[in-house]
């Protein structure tokens, strides 16, 4: 069973310039463990050097963010479709100036 | 510093004085939006809300949802999502640690600076591929006229 995967514009470079890929997989972690053995550049940007998902690295079973569901265990449906969403943040930095 | 050198960002001067206006307008908190366009040309912006639960003086964040939302709107143009900008409310138009760490391969980061409430240098910045570093690009202001039009929120 394969299930659509989207990746978002900054990373599709590293998924041979498709917005839609497809892996398999019965879990979340499974399905990105499969994706990113394929495209081995995304796991740089996936992962840090824990091998944890990055911070601001969304991952979405249709519009359930997986972190309100069982993270990367969350299981995978015949027709679910997973999204990786970036939030973007960023700032000057000087909290502790200010504060 | 510039070590990138062959690379430049061309925005368009409606979009250049919109990133202006929206840094004077949320001043002394940063403003950030997002950059339309295809390849190095931003011929679109529009605002997003910063939603940042730290100190909107020196942070912005841009919620999944909205990031979704952003793309979403750019493919309806016709365009893509090549980037984002965000003001540095009385500081210099450097990114910091804090955009390094949370930063995106590909896309452009603009910053602008705002000093006093008054909008000033505008950069642009791109993560290398080794998330080590941003390298700097010019930014080329220039008049665009149609099919580009800036779109207010």
């Amino acid at each position: 069973m394969a299930n659509e995967i989207i990746i978002p514009t900054p990373l599709r470079v590293y998924a041979g310039k498709q917005d839609v890929v497809e892996a398999e997989g019965s879990t979340v972690g499974e399905l990105l463990d499969n994706l990113t053995s394929e495209y081995t550049e995304l796991r740089n940007h996936l992962y840090n050097d824990e091998g944890k998902l990055r911070h601001f690295v969304n991952v979405y079973v249709n519009d359930d963010d997986i972190r309100y569901l069982q993270k990367e265990a969350t299981p995978i449906k015949d027709g679910d479709t997973v999204s990786i969403v970036p939030s973007v943040a960023g700032g000057s930095g000087l909290a502790m100036a200010i504060k | 510093m510039l070590n990138n050198q062959e690379k430049t960002l061309i925005v368009s001067d409606n979009v250049a004085v919109y990133i202006q206006n929206h840094g004077r307008e949320t001043y002394p908190n940063e403003c950030c939006g997002a950059l339309i366009g295809n390849d190095n040309v931003v011929g679109k912006c529009f605002s997003l809300p910063n939603k940042t639960e730290e100190e909107p003086r020196c942070r912005f964040f841009v919620s999944p949802d909205d990031y979704r939302a952003a793309e979403q709107r750019a493919t309806k143009f016709g365009h893509e999502l090549i980037g984002f900008y965000h003001s540095h409310p009385d500081h210099p138009a450097h990114p910091s640690q804090y955009d390094l760490d949370h930063a995106w391969p590909m896309f452009a980061y603009v910053i602008i600076a705002v000093e006093k409430g008054e909008p000033g240098v505008m950069t642009s910045w791109r993560l290398r591929e080794d998330r080590s570093a941003f390298d700097e690009e010019h930014v080329r202001v220039v008049k665009v006229t149609l099919p580009y039009q800036v779109e207010d929120e």
